[in-house]
This record gives C-alpha cells, structure tokens and sequence, in this order.
C-alpha cells in the first residue's frame, strides 16, 4: 500500500486501518451442510416420546428451514471472522457525538458473569436475591445523589422507554390534577427519540427554536408555553455540546404555568459530580448507563434507562419497587405503589447492565466520576481548539462533553461530511456522528469522552487536518473513501429501494 | 496519585492536563465549566464514597452475588417466562469479543459489517423459524415486543380495540396496559376455557377490533389453537399477534406464520441469552412484507459497494425516530444487540437438527413429569390440553410451604400461581428442560407430595 494515491497522510502510522489478515466470509446459510451440529446433547434419561402422540397433528412442525447445520468450529471462525470487520472502542477512537463511546471496563464483564448474577430468575423469592435487591437499591441511591432527584426506577431497558416512563409519569401527575394538557414541548435541537416518546404516549409535539447562539432562550419557551403543555423536554448540555445557561429561567417559566420539565440524560457525561439536574428545575430525567456509566453498547444495546424523579412524581413509579425494609431485615419488591403508571419490562429491567454500571460507581466513587467529567470536557474544548481555525464551527463558543463543525468552509470543494466521515475511516478512527443535530447543516458531532488520551486526540486532530487538505487539493480522493475497508461505500439507497431483508436459497441451485 | 483509582481508565496526566488547558487558552480545569452559572455549580465532591480498587470492588460484588440463589446453585423448575437452558461455551468465548460488544449501532456500514450480517443472519433464521417474511433487528424484551406488536396492527388497521388472551403472560399484559394508557384503546380480556386454552376467539372480536392477542404456549403452558384463532380474527378483519415467552417451542410447535399469524413477537432468551434476573433479554418481532412500512425498530438490508461485492446496511429507517421524529413508528433506538448476537450463534450451533432434538427432549421431560405426577397421590394435573416444556400441578398443601419445602432441599420448585390463576386452587407451574435430570424431577415430586424436610 506503501506510496499509493489513497494513502492517508500526516498522521502517524499507528492504527490506521490496514488490510492486514482479512479474510472472505460468507453466510451462515451458504456454509451449510446437511448433518454437521455444533452442539452436543445429554443422553434422554427418560422414555422418548413421539410429538405426535401428544399434540394435535396440525399443531406440529416437519421442519425448521430457516436453520444452518454448521459444526462448533466452523461457528467459531465465522463469527471471530466477522468480528473482525467491525469498528469497535476497544480498538481505537469511536468519537460518535451523543453516544458517549467510553471505554468499557473489563472488571464489569466479569462480574456481570457471575451466577449469582447472570443465572438467577426474576421470579425467584426475594428471600433468596437479597445480594441483587441490595445492589438495586444502591445504585438507585447512587444515581439520586449524582442527578439530585429523589427516587430512581433501574426498569426502563434504554435512554427511548426511559423517557417514555417519564412522560407517562407526567400525564399521570396531571390527570391526577384532572387536567387534560395535550401538548409536550421539545427544542429543535433535540434526539428524535424525545419526540417519539412524546407522540408514542398521545401527545402533539410543539417544536422549541433554539437560538443563534445554539441555546434555548426564556423568550421562545415563554412564548410557546400555555395551559395545554404537559411538559418541556430538554438535553442539558444540548445536542450542541452547549450548557442550557437559561434553564433554571426556563423551568420557572414552565412550573409557573403547571408544566413539568424532563431531562434527557443522554449528556450526563459532561455534568458528573459537576452540576446536578435535580439542582435546574428538572422534575423527571433518564440516565443512559450504556453511556455515562460504561456499559458497553454491544453493537446496538443492550442498554438501560433508569429514570429519576423528584418526590412529586414519586406516586407514579412503575411497579415494582425495591423497598428497604425496617430494621435491617433486608429488601423486597413491592407492587404497592396506588398510582404506578404501571409497568414497562416484562421483569425488573436490564439487570446485566445494572450489575456493570453499579460496579463502575464503586470504581470510579465521587472523585472519578467528577475526573470523567472533567477530561471529557477537557477533551471536548481541545478538539474544538485545534479543529476551529479550519473547519467551520457553527456556534463557536466553549463547550462542554462534545463539539459539532460542519462542512462549510469545504463547500468549494464539493466535499461534504459523509465525505469526511468516511475518509477518516481510512485514519483509522470511527467517524462522528454526521448530520445532527438536524439545526446544523452538514453536522459533524464529536464527543471523545475522558477515555481518549492527548495522543489519541493529536491523532484525530492530524487527521481532520490531513482530510481538509486533501479535499482542497485531491477532492475526488475524499470522495471515493473509504478506500481501505473490506468493502467500499454501500448503496443504501439500493437496499431501501429494494428490500431484501433475509437469505434465501438460490432457486436455480435446486 | 498512584491510589487515585480512577485513573486506570482515564489517561490523563497533570502534565498532560497542563498542556492541553494551555492550547485551549482556559487557565484552570474548573474554568472549562464556565458556561454553568455559578449557583448550579457543587461546591463540594457529590455523596459517594471514594473510589476503590479493582480487587475490592470485585470482592464486595462477589459478595453480592453470593447472596442470590441461582440455576447453578440449586436445581431449577421455575420458568414462567425466562427459562434454564444450557449455552453452549462457543456463544459467550464469541460474544466476549470486544469488536462485537465495544461497537454500536451501525451506523457506518463500511466497518460495521460484522454486526450487520450477524443481524442479517438473525433476521433469516426467524424468518424461518416463525414462517413469517421479516424479522426486525430485537425490540427490549418480550412484553414490549408484543406491545409494540399491538400498536402495529392499530396502526395498520386504524382501529383501536386489541381482544388479549387471559393466559398472556400476566407481565405482558401489564406492560401492555401501560404503553396503551395514553392512547384511548380499549382492551379486551377473552377468558381461558377449562382444559387450560383459551376459549373461542371469536365472540370477542368485532368490527372494532385491530388485533386477537394470543400467547404460544400459553402462560400456564398450554398449546393454543392458533388456526382457528387466526379465521375467527380475519373474519372481521383483525390481524392475529402471537406471542412466545418460551422460544424454543418454535422448533416443534406449527410456525405462527402457518398458523394464520399477522404478527409473531415474544422473547428468544432461551435462545443462549442467559437469564440474568430478568434481562436484558431478547424481544423479537417478525410479520409479513406487505406489514414491513409499520414494523418498528431496525432493519438490516443487502446490498452492494460500488464494486459490486455483497455487504449488508440499516435500511427502510424513514420508519425510524432519528429520520421520522413523532411520526416514526416507534420511539426505540437502542435496542438488544449483543443480545441478538448470542442467540445468532446459539442457532447457528444447534442449527437444524439440534434445536429440533433439544425442544423434543424438553418435550420428553415434561412429559415424564406429568406422567409421575399423575400417577402420585395428593397431585393432580389440572388442565387436559396438550403443553410443551411447561405445565400446571395442583396440589393437596399451600403452594407456597410446597416451594419452601423443596427451597430447604435446593430446589427452586416452580412459580405460585395463586395471584394468576386462582381458579386452579393451590397449584405451581412447573417448567423441565434439557437441565433437569430424572433423579432431580423424581426428588420434586416427591417433595410436592409432601414428602422431604
């Protein structure tokens, strides 16, 4: 590769994507062969049984078509094989904006493995999971005092059901005032998640215009707020990587008129042992454990969104609760909560992810996680310093976890932030989150978390600088990238256009 | 600094600090907070003890494990929605790798293909499985998954009334309570017959009616007519929704998709995923093409590079909230991928044949079970129809000295079902799998009959 045109230049070598061992892999179906199994059984050490003696004829399956007759090593290679196409933290930087890519600690996966852990059963008696409902009403604990609420619920499966709970938990609270408010209010600048909860609950969104200056300002919120609003929802920091420096304005202006304010945790990162929602005027907010709290994001979750509270929602918690009970006797799980707005997992939420969060508090204690705070910041401004002389920064002020830039000052080049994105690629890093938040146009979104040490960063700020030049000097070069993955770009417009959304066997191959 | 234990994830020297503040022209480190106004600021460190090392944070934590009972310390009949099976190793040594788990959603096709096509792979195996045309990429768990599955078939049939088999998982049935709270729905409860299965759907759907919820097997075990379920529910243009708790019935119980089925949504923990207290277990959700527009959650597509080579993508998310805001289909964005993950390779091991094998021995004994519990006095079995892994025992004492009894000799017996089905009088569901040796089902009944400590 040594010399050729797509070289990526002005970094160093290290860690740049190479073609290295890649090997071909094709699809479980397409390695199949009729007879192996990659699983052995015990011997039935009771009678067989025939399936048709015992169930209705119609009730029966002959066969299971859809499965793959693979043995134990040929899994194996597969699925190492295909581990190795992906981007992954522990591999280098993953600077993807809002998702806070940290790095996830081995402990946690060890001890989410243990049984006592990951083999007991949700409806086992309390008596028996006394270590668990401990850990429960710990980290319930944990996380009121860094947010400032009073009560927590560990239930919701991810950052989306937590605020779902929590905008249930609002339209309870005024139903129970017997007012009927229609409307939820959310900034331009939010995650389409905080819309979609809203609306997936019955409610008419109002769209909030931030400011020139990338924040929500009391004017906008005074002059959209009435009697028909339930509630506000806000990111503090925003989407921007911007303090919401009005919010303790905007959540009188929204109490006054009977509102609520939620808070989507989602940047929580930036405020650890710093700030404390609960301390703004946030009545409801959700963490996102796979986020701030290090649990890993597992190609697409899972995840877990508890949801904290301040005591005037408490009466609307979803059952179950974990309750301490007196004198030291231990815990149990209640159901006894009159106005629970019900319940939102099938069992007590995502304990795995529970058990590795708990764990990385324990690690981390207060000083940590003030630390992570504090060089996320720190890295946040660094990128932002050294990036800001050549790409354009829409709202140019210090920020907090992350930054967004955009693809202006390239529009001569014709050079665009999926170019961008995906060239950097061939430097070795995972691209930042691109086109959002929707207010900025040609967004690029990056948040590099504590987790990134100053040469990582250096890394990424040569690249970006490398990648500007070449869009000056060689835009074609930016345009075709990536030019050293296994695959070049896809044709996403193809796959929506014509959805094939699962194998089939060739029809010519008999 | 050496016993500031959080550094050991941070790498971030004072030096380091110095410099970079230095290049950002921000004097000290609090300064970089100077867009919080002053009185949100702490003034002190928040209520948390100080952090602690890797060897005593493991220690307090195996103390906490220690506490739990769990299927490896006792021997298990509890089911009744997360079932005991055995994982193979190759499934967690595979998904412990860091490209897998440390990734996220993939976003950026070009280096997320090994998660894309572990998707794809997903995706045909359920297809084939449930004998429907389209899997999604997980939803929570099974009780959102049916939720969701609920909300679908409103939406695609503009009706707001959903008729729910009372022998739905009785969590289900809450979670979908809740998630229809807002939205001026009207559920219908169609009661369970006395053979245990659910009694003829069709006096309980009408014009009105979007969706017949049925669960396979059911609740208390139970194999459902679906066939007739599915004629009764069409007749008045309803969509038929299965859902499954125990996955593994799918391997020998009539596909929902032959069935009549619309929607098949449940949970596929048995499918590798270990039980976990609870989660994160595995929703699913899978339907036919002409349903794909209002299916939620992710999708994964074929499709090619500019060179023409095969690789897979997210695709159709013009359904999805980061495209489509309050008009998406649904509002989940994060969802169970690692979980996804395990259960590809779970079926990938078994394949075919194995998973067939296995669901027969499940099969087998339970079907040992019931016969021994019906030949000893003071146990009966309550319900005639046919069950797979999973079924009701009445017995002659409470069921709750029952457990207690076989709890003292390590044995965690099976659910009370007082709270869900109190017409059965005292009575336990019982669930056996490949994990549950003779001699262990033989020491149960025995204990359930009253014998042990």
């Amino acid at each position: 590769m040594s010399g050729s045109d797509d070289e990526p230049r002005g970094a160093t070598q290290v860690g740049i994507a190479g073609a290295g061992l890649g090997y071909e892999e094709r699809l479980l179906f397409e390695r199949s062969a009729p007879g192996r199994c990659g699983y052995s059984l015990p011997d039935l050490d009771v009678p067989e049984v025939d399936p048709r003696a015992l169930l209705p004829a119609d009730a029966i399956r002959s066969d299971i078509p859809g499965l793959p007759e693979l043995s134990e090593v040929e899994v194996v290679r597969h699925f190492t094989r295909l581990s190795t196409w992906n981007a992954a933290v522990d591999l280098a930087p993953y600077p993807l904006g809002s998702c806070t890519m940290k790095y996830n600690p081995k402990l946690n996966e060890k001890i989410a493995r243990l049984p006592g852990f990951s083999a007991a059963h949700p409806l086992q008696p309390d008596a028996v999971s006394q270590g668990l409902l401990e850990l429960f009403h710990r980290l319930e604990r944990q996380l009121a005092e860094i947010s400032g609420m009073d009560r927590v619920t560990l239930q919701p499966a991810a950052g989306a059901q937590g605020e779902l709970t929590g905008i249930m938990m609002i339209r309870a609270y005024h139903e129970r005032k017997g007012e009927k408010r229609r409307k939820v209010m959310v900034p331009d600048s939010a995650h389409g998640t905080n819309p979609a909860s809203a609306a997936l609950n019955g409610y008419d969104v109002v769209a909030i215009p931030s400011g020139e200056d990338g924040i929500l300002h009391p004017e906008a919120v005074e002059a959209a707020m009435t009697e028909e609003v339930a509630a506000l929802m806000v990111t503090n920091p925003n989407t921007l990587g911007l303090f919401e420096e009005h919010i303790t304005r905007i959540a009188e202006i929204v109490h006054s008129r009977g509102g609520l304010v939620y808070g989507d945790g989602a940047n929580l990162n930036a405020l650890l042992g710093v700030a404390r929602p609960g301390d703004m005027g946030i009545d409801v907010m959700h963490f996102n454990l796979h986020k701030t709290f290090s649990t890993p994001h597992g190609g697409g979750g899972p995840g877990a969104g508890p949801v904290g509270v301040k005591e005037v929602l408490a009466p609307y918690l979803p059952i179950p609760v974990v309750r301490e009970l007196a004198g030291g006797a231990g815990f149990e799980l209640s159901a006894d909560v009159p106005d629970t707005i019900g319940r939102l997992h099938g069992n007590l939420g995502n304990v795995g992810v529970l058990v590795r969060a708990f764990t990385y508090i324990l690690s981390l204690g207060a000083d940590g996680l003030r630390r992570c705070a504090e060089m996320a910041v720190l890295n946040a401004n660094y990128l932002l310093a050294r990036l800001r002389d050549t790409y354009h920064v829409p709202c140019d002020r210090p920020v907090m976890h992350e930054c967004v830039l955009s693809d202006r000052s390239l529009r001569d080049s014709g050079v665009t932030t999926l170019d961008i994105a995906k060239r950097l690629i061939d430097y070795g890093f995972h691209p930042p989150t691109i086109y959002f938040p929707l207010i900025v146009h040609g967004a690029l979104m990056i948040e590099p978390t504590e987790s990134e040490s100053p040469e990582e960063l250096e890394r990424l700020v040569e690249s970006l600088l490398a990648i500007d030049r070449e869009a000056r000097e060689n835009p074609e070069l930016v345009r075709g990238a990536p030019h050293r993955t296994r695959h070049s770009r896809l044709d996403e417009t193809r796959a929506a256009r014509n959805p094939v959304l699962r194998w089939q066997p060739d029809p010519d191959s008999g | 600094m050496i016993e500031a234990n959080p550094l050991r994830y941070i790498p971030h020297t004072d030096d380091d600090v110095r410099r970079m503040l230095e290049v950002i022209g921000c004097p000290r480190t609090e300064d970089l907070f100077a867009s919080i106004p002053e009185k949100l600021r702490l003034q002190g460190p928040v209520a948390l003890p100080a952090g602690a090392s890797e060897q005593d944070v493991a220690a307090e934590l195996e103390r906490l494990a220690a506490a739990n009972a769990n299927a490896r310390s006792h021997e298990w009949f509890l089911g009744g929605g997360t079932y005991a099976h055995f994982v193979p190793s190759a499934v967690d040594a595979l998904v412990s790798r860091a490209e897998f788990y440390s990734a996220y959603t993939p976003y950026q096709p070009e280096i997320s293909q090994g998660t894309l096509q572990a998707i794809f792979e997903w995706q045909t195996m359920m297809c084939g499985l449930t004998a429907l045309d389209v899997s999604n990429a997980s939803m929570y768990d099974g009780a959102s998954a049916t939720a969701e599955a609920a909300l679908m078939a409103m939406r695609i049939t503009r009706r707001s009334k959903v008729a729910v088999s009372a022998s739905l998982h009785p969590h289900y049935r809450q979670v979908l309570d809740t998630y229809l709270a807002g939205l001026r729905a009207e559920i219908v409860t169609i009661p369970r017959g006395e053979d245990g299965r659910s009694q003829p759907v069709g006096g309980f759907v009408d014009g009105e009616t979007a969706a017949v919820i049925l669960q396979q097997p059911n609740f208390l075990g139970v194999v459902e007519d679906l066939s007739g379920a599915a004629e009764a529910a069409h007749a008045d243009g309803a969509l038929l929704i299965t859902s499954v708790t125990e996955a593994l019935s799918l391997a020998l119980l009539r596909p929902p998709g032959d069935a009549g089925a619309d929607i098949a949504c449940g949970e596929a923990q048995s499918f590798g995923v270990p039980m976990a207290f609870g989660g994160p277990h595995l929703g699913f959700l899978a339907t036919r093409s002409k349903l794909v527009r209002q299916l939620p959650g992710r999708l994964v597509g074929e499709t090619v590079d500019t060179r023409g080579k095969r690789g897979f993508v997210l695709t159709l998310s013009t359904r999805e909230q980061h495209i489509r805001r309050e008009r998406a289909t649904s509002n989940i964005c994060t969802n169970e991928g690692l979980c996804l993950l395990m259960a590809t390779i779970y079926l990938a091991l078994l394949g075919r044949v194995g998973l067939r094998k296995l669901a027969e021995m499940n099969l087998a004994k339970a079907q040992y079970a019931k016969a021994k519990i019906q030949e000893t006095p003071g146990l009966e079995l309550p319900l005639s129809a046919p069950t797979f892994n999973e079924f009701a025992v009445r017995l002659g004492a409470p069921a709750g000295e029952a457990l207690a009894r076989a709890r003292r000799a390590g044995i965690i017996g099976g659910l009370d079902l007082g709270a869900h089905a109190p017409e059965l009088g005292s009575a336990l569901l019982i669930c056996t799998t490949e994990l549950n040796p003779k001699e262990s089902i033989d020491r149960l009944i025995g204990i359930l009959a009253g014998g042990g400590s």
